[in-house]
C-alpha cells in the first residue's frame, strides 16, 4: 500500500520543484503510517507483533534512498530559504540532478526540467573584454532577444551609439565541447545544449559560414 | 536585606542581567517578589502557551521589552501543520491594556496579523523596536501602520518572515519627522520599494547603523544611499546584477563607510561585483553569502581570502571543500560557520564533505557555532574536529541522506558524535544525523551535561536511546525528535523531567494515543498536544485507548492550562 502511495506521489503533477512538498501535501506523505492504520482494520491478535511490523515499515520508509520520493521536511531547511531559491536562479544546470528529477517526476518532464534548471546561467566571454559575464538563457524567448541582451551587455559599454554585434560572431560551446555558431538550431535546442557563449571577432570566425543574423 | 528601602533593593536587582536570576530572587519573599515584578524591564517568554498573556502583563506592568516565541522549531521545516497556533494577538492585546510603557517587542515563529500591528502602533507612545523573525500572517499594510504611528521608532527588523506584499506604499509612511531610525531590515519583503522614498528616509536618519535592503533595490539606489550613511556598520545589499559602471559608483560610496563590519544580501550577485567588495573585506567580521547561488567557488574564495578578521560566515555548499580550506587558512578568528545546501534534494550535487569540516576545524580553533549541511561524514573526521575545536557551543550537522553511515567504514556515526559531546564540555545545542544507534545516546546522556537543545532525526534503535538522554542531560530544555523508533516506554520513562523542560516534540515515532493519555493524566501541568491528519481525527474520537499511533506529539509545561485557540486537528489531552 505504501509503495503505491509513494509511486503516485512520484508521478504527481505539481507546479513546485520536485522535492518541495508544500503544506497541503505535507499531510499526504506522512500518511504511510495512516495507511498502516486503515489496512490494520482487521484486529490483530498480538499487538506487539503489529508494533514490530510497524517499526520495520517505518524504518523502511524512514530511510529513503536518494532516488525515491523526498522526505517531508528534509533536509531541514527553512521554507523562507527554499522560497528565495525558487525565486532566484541557479548558476548552471546540473546534469545529475536533472536525471534524478526526471525519474521522480515522469509525468511532466519538461515542466520538471524547467523547474529544476529554473534558469541556466552560462558564461559569456568576449574578445577584448577584461572579464566574463553570465546570462540566463531561459530568460530569452529567441535568438533576437539573446542578441539584444548581449549587445546591451558588451557592446554598448564600449562604443557610443549604434552598438551592435555585426563585427562579431556569436559562438557557443555545446555539450560535446564543440564550438558552434549560434543560430543554426531551434532556440529550445540551443538553450539545452549550450554550455558557454563566446563572442569572437568576425575575422576569427572564418570557416563557420555566414551568420544569418 | 528586608530592612533596606525598596528603592535600594530595586537598585541591587538591576545588576542581575539574567532572567533566571531575577526569577529566582522573586521567590525569596513577598517583598522581593513585589519589588522585582514592578521593576522588571525585560521579559522573555520561550513558549507563548506556557503562560497566559493577561497574567504576565499584570505581574510585570512596567515591562519595556517583551520577547515571545510561538511555534515549535520543527515548524520551520513544515512539520507543524498551518493554523496550528502561535498567535501574537492575545499578547499585543494584553500589553495594550496593561503595559503602557512597552518599548520593544520581539517575536519568533508567531502568527501576526495586520490588525495586531495596527493596535501595536497605536497603543504604545514610547514604542521603539519591533523585531519579527520567521513570522507570518501580516502584510505591508501592517508595516505601514507601524511606520505611520510609531514616532520614536528606532528599530524595524524583519527577518525571514512571510509577508504579503501590498505594494511599496508602506515605506513612504514614515513621516518626515521620523529621524530616529537606527536599524531597518526589510530584506524579506518580496515586492518593490520606492527608491526615492528609501533614499529620503535614509537621508533623514543620521543614526542609521544597520540597513538590510531587499532584492528589488538596485546597485544605483544602493550607491546613492551609502553616500548618506557613513556610520553604517551592517549592510544587506539589494540585488547586484547591474552593469559594470554602476559598480564603480558603488565602490566609491562603499569607501566612505569606514565602519562597515557586516555584509549580507548579495541577491542574484553577478561575479562582476566581487572585486568592488575587496576594499571592505579586511574589516569585515560578518559575511552572509548564503542566498547567493550565482557566485561559485572561485568568486567566493577571492572575497573570503581577504576577510582576515571574519568571525561569522554563512555560505552555500558550492564553496566546496577546497573553498573551505581557503576559509580555514584565511579566517583565523572564525567563531561561527554555516554551510547551507544549494540543492535541496537529498541526492543533490553537494560538494562539501567531511574534508571541508576537518580543514575548518584545524584552521579555526575559535570555532564555537556550526551548522553544516554535507553529503557525507566519517567518524574519523568528527573525532578530529572534536579534538581541534573543544569550544563548540552549538554543533549542528546535517548529512543530507537520512541514516547514511560513515562514508569510509560504513559504520554508524556513534563514535564521531560521541567524541563531540565528550570533548566539547560547553556544548549547549546539538543536532545529529546519519546512521546512529542507541550508543550515541549513551554518550550524549553521559557527557551532555550542559546540553539544552537536542535535535534527533532518523536515529536510534530502541527506547533506551531516548531514555539515556532524558535521564542524563540535566540541563535539557528542548528535545525534538522525528522518525525515530521511540515508543510510549521512552515517553513515560521519566515524566517528571518534562516539568524541567520547555518542550518535547515527537513526530513519526512509535508513541500511541494511550501512552499520551497516560502522560497527560500523570502530569497535569503539561499540555499534551496530538496532531494527526484531518481524516483521522474522527477515528481518534471513537477509538479511545486504541493503540493507534500518534503522528505528531508536542508536550510542554504550562501554567495556562489547555489553550482555547487550537484548531480541529490538534487534540489536547
Amino acid at each position: 500500500m505504501e509503495t503505491v502511495v509513494g509511486d503516485l506521489m512520484a508521478t504527481e503533477l505539481r507546479l513546485g520543484l520536485p522535492g518541495t512538498v508544500d503544506d497541503m501535501k505535507a499531510a499526504a506523505p506522512s500518511t504511510p503510517r495512516g495507511k498502516k492504520r486503515t489496512t490494520a482494520a482487521d484486529p490483530v491478535d498480538d499487538s506487539a507483533a503489529a508494533d514490530d511490523e510497524a517499526t520495520k515499515q517505518r524504518d523502511a520508509e524512514a530511510a529513503p534512498p536518494a532516488a525515491k520520493a523526498p522526505v517531508v521536511g528534509w533536509p531541514p531547511v527553512r521554507s523562507y530559504r527554499k522560497s528565495c531559491f525558487q525565486a532566484s536562479s541557479k548558476p548552471q544546470s546540473k546534469p545529475a540532478t536533472k536525471e534524478e528529477v526526471s525519474t521522480t517526476a515522469a509525468a511532466a518532464p519538461s515542466a520538471a526540467a524547467n523547474a529544476t534548471a529554473g534558469s541556466s546561467f552560462v558564461k559569456v566571454s568576449m574578445e577584448g573584454a577584461p572579464y566574463l559575464r553570465k546570462v540566463d538563457l531561459r530568460m530569452y524567448k529567441g535568438y533576437r532577444e539573446l542578441r539584444e541582451a548581449l549587445e546591451a551587455m558588451f557592446v554598448s559599454s564600449n562604443n557610443g551609439g549604434g552598438a551592435n554585434l555585426s563585427e562579431f560572431a556569436v559562438t557557443y560551446e555545446d555539450k560535446d565541447g564543440d564550438l558552434m555558431l549560434v543560430g543554426d538550431v531551434p532556440f529550445e535546442m540551443f538553450t539545452s545544449t549550450c554550455k558557454k557563449l563566446r563572442i569572437m571577432k568576425r575575422s576569427e570566425a572564418t570557416g563557420l559560414g555566414s551568420a544569418r543574423q | 536585606m528586608t530592612y533596606f528601602p525598596e528603592e535600594v533593593v530595586e537598585h541591587i536587582f538591576s545588576f542581575l542581567p539574567l532572567h533566571s536570576d531575577r526569577n529566582t530572587v522573586s521567590l525569596v519573599c513577598r517583598v522581593w517578589y513585589e519589588v522585582e515584578r514592578l521593576s522588571r524591564r525585560a521579559v522573555f517568554v520561550g513558549n507563548c502557551y506556557a503562560v497566559r498573556p493577561e497574567r504576565l502583563v499584570q505581574r510585570f506592568p512596567n515591562v519595556r521589552t517583551l520577547t515571545v516565541k510561538g511555534k515549535p522549531h520543527f515548524a520551520d521545516f513544515n512539520l507543524v501543520p498551518p493554523d496550528w497556533g502561535g498567535y501574537a494577538g492575545p499578547w499585543i492585546d494584553a500589553a495594550a491594556r496593561s503595559c503602557m510603557g512597552l518599548e520593544e517587542l520581539r517575536m519568533k515563529r508567531m502568527v501576526v496579523l495586520d490588525e495586531n500591528l495596527e493596535l501595536l502602533a497605536r497603543s504604545f507612545p514610547r514604542f521603539k523596536a519591533l523585531v519579527l523573525i520567521s513570522c507570518e500572517g501580516f502584510s505591508t499594510d501592517g508595516l505601514a501602520a507601524i511606520a505611520s504611528h510609531c514616532k520614536l521608532l528606532r528599530e524595524l527588523d524583519l527577518q525571514e518572515n512571510d509577508v504579503d506584499d501590498h505594494g511599496p506604499r508602506w515605506l513612504s509612511c514614515f513621516p518626515d519627522s521620523c529621524t530616529s531610525l537606527v536599524s531597518l531590515n526589510f530584506a524579506c519583503i518580496k515586492g518593490e520599494v520606492n527608491p526615492g522614498a528609501l533614499e529620503r528616509l535614509v537621508a533623514r536618519s543620521p543614526n542609521l547603523r544597520s540597513l538590510r535592503l531587499n532584492r528589488s533595490v538596485s546597485v544605483d539606489t544602493l550607491s546613492k544611499i551609502l553616500v548618506r550613511t557613513p556610520n553604517l556598520e551592517d549592510l544587506g545589499t539589494g540585488n547586484l546584477t547591474d552593469e559594470s559602471e554602476s559598480y564603480l559608483r558603488l565602490s566609491s560610496a562603499l569607501e566612505k563607510c569606514k565602519m562597515l563590519r557586516s555584509l549580507s544580501g548579495f541577491w542574484d550577485a553577478s561575479p562582476i561585483c566581487v572585486p568592488f567588495i575587496y576594499p571592505l573585506c579586511h574589516h569585515l567580521t560578518g559575511l552572509n553569502l548564503s542566498y547567493t547561488p550565482t557566485l561559485d567557488y572561485s568568486d567566493l574564495t577571492k572575497m573570503i581570502s581577504r576577510c582576515v578578521k571574519l568571525q561569522r560566515l554563512w555560505v552555500l555548499d558550492c564553496i566546496s571543500d577546497k573553498g573551505l580550506q581557503v576559509v580555514a587558512s584565511s579566517c583565523k578568528d572564525l567563531q561561527e560557520l554555516r554551510v547551507f545546501p544549494s540543492d535541496f534534494y537529498v541526492a543533490g550535487y553537494s560538494v562539501v564533505t567531511e574534508e571541508g569540516l576537518v580543514a575548518i576545524s584545524s584552521g579555526c580553533p575559535k570555532l564555537s557555532s556550526l551548522l553544516y549541511f554535507c553529503h557525507q561524514m566519517t567518524n574519523e573526521a568528527l573525532i578530529t574536529v572534536a579534538k581541534n575545536c573543544p569550544n563548540f557551543i552549538r554543533f549542528r550537522l546535517c548529512i543530507l541522506e537520512p541514516k547514511k553511515p560513515d562514508a569510509i567504514t560504513n559504520q554508524p556515526l556513534d563514535e564521531g558524535f560521541g567524541a563531540i559531546v565528550r570533548e566539547c564540555k560547553g556544548l549547549r545545542r546539538l543536532s545529529i544525523s546519519g546512521l546512529l544507534t542507541d550508543k550515541v545516546f549513551m554518550d550524549i546522556g553521559k557527557y551532555g551535561k550542559q546540553l539544552e537543545m537536542l535535535s534527533i532525526a532518523f536515529a536510534g534503535d530502541s527506547d533506551k536511546g531516548m531514555m539515556h538522554v532524558m535521564n542524563g542531560c540535566k540541563n535539557l530544555r528542548k528535545l525534538e525528535i522525528r522518525d525515530s523508533p521511540f515508543s510510549d516506554v521512552a515517553l513515560l520513562g521519566n515524566v517528571a523531567k518534562y516539568e524541567t523542560m520547555r518542550s518535547l516534540w515527537m513526530s513519526g515515532c512509535n508513541v500511541t494515543l494511550k501512552g499520551c493519555q497516560v502522560l497527560a493524566t500523570k502530569m497535569p501541568m503539561l499540555n499534551v498536544e496530538i496532531m494527526n491528519e484531518l481524516d483521522e481525527s474522527s477515528e481518534m474520537e471513537e477509538n479511545h485507548g486504541d493503540p493507534s499511533r500518534v503522528d505528531k506529539l508536542y508536550v510542554y509545561r504550562t501554567t495556562a492550562g489547555a489553550r482555547n485557540d487550537a484548531p480541529d486537528f490538534v487534540k489536547i489531552l
